[in-house]
């Protein structure tokens, strides 16, 4: 994990996956890492309201209200921005509009307000890090009407300018359907795992629930480079939510079961 | 100039000078000849745990002296309407190469043929692809054309079988990635033109530098798994009670009929109930103070 704190990992997209489990708390690890990084983060937040992340950062040591009234966090509350589509008049783009047109095209505006928010300014706020993009999550994409394909457009021009033209990082979260048979999340899980540097995938135990083992987390890395070996590519930890953290242990090695 | 490539193997690889001579070189020349030396379709398929974007650099690097890049990444839906993005996008740019006019032979490499099929019906990419490869037999042209290798990246998982199998039956040899303990490997099966399918299976591995490491066979803890004579662990060795029978205990144990087991000698017993069989009965000799009354054995009837 001391991977990502290095100057090397710039310019790659991560995707986090969960697969009959909740993973947002990796989006909440991201999100206050990348904050304490310094980086400046767009966070398209579409699942919960800018007060739940907030709570749950304060936890981790961040504070969301302070990132965002310095001008550190761009935050696009998704619940409460889409009411103001339907009382805007339609010529002003919105980065939700496809949530009023009929056929839903493509997300071009929503990518739009992504590389407004992370190009780089004139002045003097050149003291952030590189950009980051946060999405929670793409799966509620599809279940608004946006086809997979008109996602994987957004996020490879996404790609383009964030991790390409900007060297910034992309984290999203993608939810595995498993067996619900899902045709359009799969096309959309595979294509982004085949665009994706780094994989996390947070999985529930095979054998149910349990108190003191949260789940399973697998590691997988895409694109061989000099940072890991052919032998490293996967890695599995199994995982425990606290309070205030996350603690990771080898399969089977539990302190509560040791 | 591209360099000349003589699909025969006739001896007449021309080795640019960058190039240093390896023992390996011979056998890793001779899977990239196969399979380059067809002119049409390369089909690689990939998936996301074995990604085959890597090889597909290494043959672009084996194969071009001189590459050039044509950038649809940047902006392929002309999303940005700045005019730099080429009009009718990757298609259009597609079939500009198909009316080239330069003999010399051409490797197009398309990263990836996936992109293609989502955004494209499987009809018009079929029909390009095709155009594409089959160049040599374009009317009007009377000097002999070099032949067009196409290679593309296909990720298998993204598409149903029928797009990805009008694909394969296009493709001239077909480079399936899987792997196994880290290590990859390629299964390649070639459709040469009047000839039965070959199949090949290839253990590799990708240098920094994209140049192909072959490897002779699977890795070493594939094959001590596949090891007979390694025995295996006896786990009742290292244990603090008895697990095992000594010899009067295990006659005991085979001799041992079960009670409920309904064996031959049992159901004869049973159909014939002969005067050694000692039946059970019960003897009961009531007393005076017993009052036998069939109608009301347990004398609780309030009648």
């Amino acid at each position: 994990f001391s991977l990502w704190s290095g100057s090397i990992w710039r310019g790659k997209l991560t995707l986090l996956c969960d697969a009959k489990t909740d993973g947002s708390f990796l989006v909440h690890h991201f999100l206050s890492f990348y904050l304490k990084a310094n980086c400046k983060v767009c966070f398209v937040a579409l699942i919960q309201s800018f007060s739940h992340y907030n709570i749950v950062g304060q936890k981790l040591g961040v504070s969301l209200t302070t990132a965002r009234e310095r001008g550190q966090l761009v935050f696009l509350e998704g619940l409460k921005s889409s009411v103001d589509v339907f009382f805007r008049s339609q010529e002003e783009p919105h980065p939700l509009q496809f949530l009023r047109e009929a056929n839903t095209g493509n997300l071009q505006p929503l990518f739009e307000f992504v590389r407004e928010a992370l190009k780089p300014g004139d002045n003097a706020e050149a003291a952030w890090r590189c950009p980051v993009l946060l999405v929670d999550d793409l799966s509620v994409l599809l279940s608004l009407g946006v086809g997979a394909v008109a996602v994987l457009d957004f996020i490879h021009y996404c790609r383009a300018t964030v991790c390409c033209e900007l060297k910034g990082n992309i984290v999203t979260l993608v939810h595995d359907s498993g067996d619900a048979e899902d045709e359009e999340n799969d096309v959309l899980l595979n294509g982004l795992s085949h665009q994706s540097h780094l994989i996390l995938r947070a999985e529930g135990l095979a054998t149910g629930f349990c108190r003191d083992v949260h789940g399973q987390l697998r590691i997988l890395w895409r694109r061989p480079s000099q940072l890991t070996a052919q032998r490293d590519r996967s890695l599995t930890y199994q995982y425990k939510i606290q309070d205030k953290s996350v603690s990771f242990f080898a399969k089977g090695m539990s302190p509560a079961v040791l | 100039m591209p360099r000349p490539f003589h699909p025969e193997g006739a001896g007449q690889l021309s080795v640019t000078p960058s190039e240093s001579v390896r023992r390996g070189a011979e056998r890793e020349l001779e899977m990239l000849e196969s399979l380059l030396a067809l002119g049409g379709l390369v089909l690689l398929r990939d998936s996301v745990e074995w990604e085959g974007r890597s090889l597909l650099k290494a043959l672009i690097k084996k194969s071009a002296a001189w590459l050039v890049y044509h950038d649809l990444f940047r902006d392929p839906l002309n999303w940005s309407k700045t005019g730099e993005a080429l009009p009718e996008g990757p298609l259009g740019a597609l079939r500009a190469m198909c009316r080239r006019t330069n003999p010399g032979p051409v490797t197009i490499a398309l990263d990836s043929l996936s992109w293609l099929l989502l955004h494209l019906p499987c009809t018009t990419l079929c029909q390009t692809l095709h155009a594409l490869s089959h160049q040599d037999s374009c009317p009007g042209n009377s000097t002999p054309v070099e032949p067009v290798h196409v290679l593309g990246l296909l990720h298998e998982e993204l598409h149903g079988p029928g797009p990805v199998g009008a694909l394969s039956s296009l493709a001239q040899a077909e480079v399936t990635l899987s792997g196994a303990m880290g290590q990859a490997s390629a299964h390649i099966l070639y459709r040469r033109p009047r000839q039965r399918p070959t199949h090949q299976t290839q253990w590799f591995s990708i240098l920094p530098d994209f140049s192909l490491d072959l490897q002779r066979g699977p890795p070493l803890e594939l094959q001590r798994h596949a090891d007979p004579h390694t025995p295996p662990v006896d786990p009742t060795t290292q244990l603090t009670f008895n697990l095992h029978l000594s010899k009067e205990e295990k006659e005991a144990k085979d001799s041992l009929t079960l009670p409920f087991q309904f064996s031959s000698e049992k159901q004869q017993a049973l159909l014939r109930p002969g005067p050694s069989q000692a039946t059970s009965r019960i003897f009961y000799e009531p007393d005076a103070y017993d009052d036998l009354d069939q109608e009301d054995p347990d004398d609780d009837l309030d009648v």
